[in-house]
């Protein structure tokens, strides 16, 4: 099996057991370079964008005989401009199976040409590309590989057929992997005795509880934390370097140099998983504060002292070079308090939460908003630290999101496998009789109501602008979002974060929807 | 839904001989509308899927074999009058004649000729071959109307012998490991040509009960389709993972499923060409099979046809319209192509592919 038919068995499953058996039977047979590049790929690495999609498509374009706007209408349709470019270019003459690593090798020649050799090369290229190979050539050549497997899938084939556990794979995969034959090796070598000193561990993460509280058994058995809208990280002390990782598997370093700074004052080696927040006056900022310190090439004085930060650790992953995550939960956390000690600095330990009963966590919850915080954390006592979402450890009990009755008035085509509908779109609230926009928002109807609004967007549209159709303002639907600010940058004088549509409000016409100056109440007192 | 009159060459015998009305295209000359989707006096039917063919006239022209699919979906005591494929017959000032569109069983073009000048409205059509219809003919004409369901570049239809080589390689993968095969298409037409493609040596076929009903409808007509039983006449020890189950789209996710225990569902339509839409229909395989043209063959038809006024319905219209106006039928060859507003369908989906009747919905 070559890679183009992995990459059609994959996209074409639904179920992880096929997708998981497709991919122990590619590694199990696939040569060490090819099974390289698989990984890196199929873990949503990519190679950085060698030719300009400008260049792809107008290449593409002369290609297949038809005019630029035909082309730049179709690939509004279809949505991706690597399936454009297959299903529109004319068929080809090669039945050549080439090799993963032999299609990165051709890829690579573009890097440096001028648009004249590009083009060139892109004609070579697709000379010896059969038509079952094009597309998941033409997905590597525009970058993106999404094929729906997660990386904890790629790991489970990888440990199936190396005989290594999960967590040893997905160790090794972290940070930056270099794609290459004996990197593949090293990756399911049985021998475990490796060590990379900046490599982070996997990141425990928690599920969301659904229904009843008291589901979970009996409230003792959990510590109890808040949770905070930071940026989830790992910070790796090891023979007396720092390393900041962020759970998208990024290096902060730099990016926080008052935390690096803190971190060399730490009396021993350790790996602390915590929560980075910008904090002022006993409370902690906004996200888009944080977000100011990411978007920075350099840290300067001034940002700093707008935005100070704070490491907030809830987990010991290691100390003094040994393994920790095996131990209890309860065991971890009295490590990290004789680790960290309770002297206020840039270091925190999370705060716990103390109760003996559901209904009195509930009721603390209540107070989420006041603190910012996003709701509570619920963490076995008795577990170890687990890779990934694994049910039954780790639970995120969110306050009830805000909520508002907005009027659907643009719309937009989706993306991937929605890019044949209208799923994208733009919500309003009244104002002095105006309908101001003021949130976008993707997800949260079913397929079926998805279809039945793109109908009505296409029978209801009054103007077009590109992709984007203004639309008659008449379907009002709940929106939900998780935090709400004062913003000069919006229209609407609002931003609102993570918006999405909760349900349709058939029972409402456009006159029942809600104001402005209803979402500008919402915000709370600073 | 807001209709607007496509510009038309302002001479009156062309007036005469079609025109966009509220109702729908309209023949002045001979006073029938042709596919109307409001109730008239006179309509002359393509075919008999649900966007084409509505209840309400007062008398219906169709083709001969098409009749007992139109009373069981218009109802026994419409008034229909039948006629063979290239019978003439006139109402008012018009000739009008049938003639094979190759989209399913007795669906047909209709032939307009007022002083001379002649119409063709092609309803749906297909020039793939399909062993249950009448192939499609062309018919030179001065004003063509066509569909454009497909009507763009990236839709380039497999052959039909690849794509049976794909469902029969599926189904026999589900039985060696042991799962259904649930198989996905349109009721009327799809699931008739893929029967009658399916190599019934394999497995067993069972259908859906709205499946089965317009299946017995074609093979009154004398079309030779393989033996298959219905799913509800199944015995109770029936091993389902050895058969191959034709079923309506609306029936994914509903709790009729539950008999056939482990399931690969699979969908035939022309939609399946691409990612985007194959994702959204949740489907574990996409086989590409169409009764409507793609990209080619609608220009080819067009072509062939001779016309030099084009009118497109029916899905991309403005995309094709535009298309044909810029490039002509072929160089110095110019065409004068409109899109044409009307009830056929949503703008970029067809409502036969992509939904099916709601009385399928209820059957079982
Ligand atoms: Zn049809
Ligand atoms: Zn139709």
């Amino acid at each position: 099996m070559n890679f183009a038919e992995l990459y059609r068995r994959l996209d074409e499953s639904n179920k992880t057991g096929e997708k998981l058996s497709s991919l122990v039977d590619y590694f199990g047979q696939a040569p060490d370079d090819d099974a390289a590049w698989a990984v890196f790929f199929l873990t949503g690495r990519r190679l950085p964008q060698l030719a300009p999609s400008r260049i792809l498509r107008s290449w593409a374009t002369e290609q297949s005989k038809i005019p630029d706007w035909l082309f730049e209408e179709t690939y509004a349709w279809v949505g991706d401009l690597a399936e454009t470019m297959s299903c529109i270019l004319p068929s080809s003459t090669s039945s050549e199976e080439s090799s993963l690593s032999e299609w990165v090798e051709r890829i690579r020649q573009l890097r440096g040409l001028d648009e004249s050799d590009q083009r060139a090369s892109l004609n070579a290229l697709f000379d010896q590309t059969s038509d079952r190979d094009r597309f998941p050539m033409m997905k590597l050549l525009t970058g993106a590989m999404r094929v729906g497997v997660s990386q904890g899938l790629v790991v489970r084939a990888l440990a199936k057929i190396s005989g290594l556990s999960n967590e040893t794979i997905a160790h090794r995969l972290m940070g930056n992997w270099e794609p290459s034959a004996e990197a593949y090796a090293r990756l399911v070598d049985p021998d475990t005795a490796d060590a990379d000193l900046s490599r982070p561990y996997p990141f425990a993460l928690a599920n969301p509880v659904e229904g009843d509280i008291a589901g979970l058994g009996d409230a003792n058995a959990f510590l109890a934390e808040w949770k905070w809208d930071g940026i989830r990280s790992q910070l790796i002390r090891r023979s007396g370097t720092t390393y900041l990782w962020s759970r998208g598997e990024e290096r902060l370093d730099g990016k926080f140099p008052e935390i690096e700074a803190s971190a060399a004052g730490l009396a021993y080696d350790c790996v602390l998983d915590g929560e980075i927040l910008a904090w002022k006056e006993d409370q902690p900022l906004p996200f888009a504060e944080l977000q100011r310190r990411i978007g920075r090439k350099t840290i300067g004085k001034k940002l700093m002292q707008e935005v100070p930060v704070r490491f907030v650790a809830f987990d010991l992953l290691e100390f003094n070079d040994v393994d920790w995550r095996s131990r209890s939960q309860q065991e971890r956390r009295a490590k990290l308090e004789e680790v960290l000690g309770t002297e206020p600095g840039i270091f925190r330990v999370s705060e716990q939460i103390y109760a003996n009963s559901w209904s009195q966590l509930a009721l603390l919850r209540e107070s989420a908003r006041e603190r910012k915080a996003e709701g509570l954390m619920l963490k076995r006592i008795d577990s170890p630290y687990q890779v990934g979402r694994v049910r039954g450890h780790w639970w995120k009990w969110k306050i009830e999101p805000y909520t508002i009755d907005a009027v659907l008035i643009y719309a937009q085509r989706g993306h991937g496998r929605r890019a044949a509908l209208y799923t994208d779109f733009t919500f309003a609230l009244w104002d002095n009789g105006v309908l101001v926009p003021f949130a976008k928002a993707y997800s949260g109807l079913t397929d079926h109501e998805l279809t039945e609004v793109d109908r009505f967007v296409r029978a209801n549209t009054q103007e077009k602008f590109g992709p984007v159709r203004s639309v008659t303002p008449h379907l009002v639907m709940e929106l939900a979002f998780e935090n709400i600010q004062v913003s000069n940058r919006h229209k609407s004088g609002v931003a609102v974060r993570f918006p999405r549509i909760v349900r349709w409000r058939h029972d409402k016409t456009i006159n029942d929807a809600d104001r402005l100056e209803d979402l500008k109440r919402m915000i709370s007192p600073r | 839904m807001q209709v607007t009159t496509p510009e038309m060459d302002p001479t009156p015998f062309r007036r005469d001989l079609l025109r966009l009305e509220p109702a729908g295209l309209y023949c002045p000359a001979g006073d029938f509308f042709v596919d109307p989707w409001r109730p008239v006096d006179t309509a002359i039917l393509t075919h008999g899927h649900s966007d084409h063919a509505r209840f309400g006239s007062k008398r219906y022209f169709a083709e001969v074999s098409s009749e007992s699919i139109l009373r069981s979906r218009l109802g026994k005591e419409i008034d229909l009058a039948t006629k063979a494929y290239g019978e003439r017959w006139k109402l008012g000032n018009a000739w009008v004649s049938l003639h094979p569109a190759g989209h399913l069983l007795g669906s047909a073009q209709v032939r307009i000729e007022v002083s001379g000048r002649v119409a063709v409205v092609s309803g749906d059509y297909k020039r793939q071959s399909d062993p249950t219809c009448v192939p499609f003919e062309v018919v030179p004409c001065d004003l063509f109307v066509t569909e454009s369901t497909f009507g763009l570049p990236v839709f380039r239809w497999p052959s039909p012998e690849m794509v049976f080589d794909s469902i029969h390689r599926w189904w026999r993968e589900n039985q060696t490991a042991g799962r259904t095969s649930l198989l996905l298409a349109y009721a009327l037409g799809k699931s008739q040509r893929l029967l009658a493609g399916l190599d019934a040596s394999i497995g067993p076929i069972c259908l859906h009960g709205a499946v089965h009903g317009p299946t017995q409808l074609y093979r009154n007509q004398g079309i030779s389709l393989p033996k298959t039983i219905t799913v509800s006449e199944a015995s109770k020890d029936f091993d389902w993972s050895q058969a191959l189950v034709l079923a309506v789209p609306s029936s994914q996710g509903t709790p009729w499923l539950r008999r056939f225990g482990e399931v690969s569902t699979a969908m035939a339509s022309g939609w399946m060409a691409i990612r985007g839409t194959r994702r959204r229909r949740a489907v574990d395989r996409g086989f590409v099979m169409s009764d409507h043209v793609d990209w080619l063959s609608l220009l080819q038809t067009v072509r062939e046809t001779g016309a030099t006024t084009v009118w497109v319905t029916h899905g991309f219209s403005n995309v094709v319209a535009r298309y044909l106006r810029e490039h002509g039928l072929s160089p110095g060859n110019t065409v004068e192509a409109s899109p044409l507003e009307t009830q056929f369908q949503g703008d970029a989906e067809d409502v036969e592919e992509n939904s099916s009747n709601p009385e399928d919905e209820t059957r079982s």
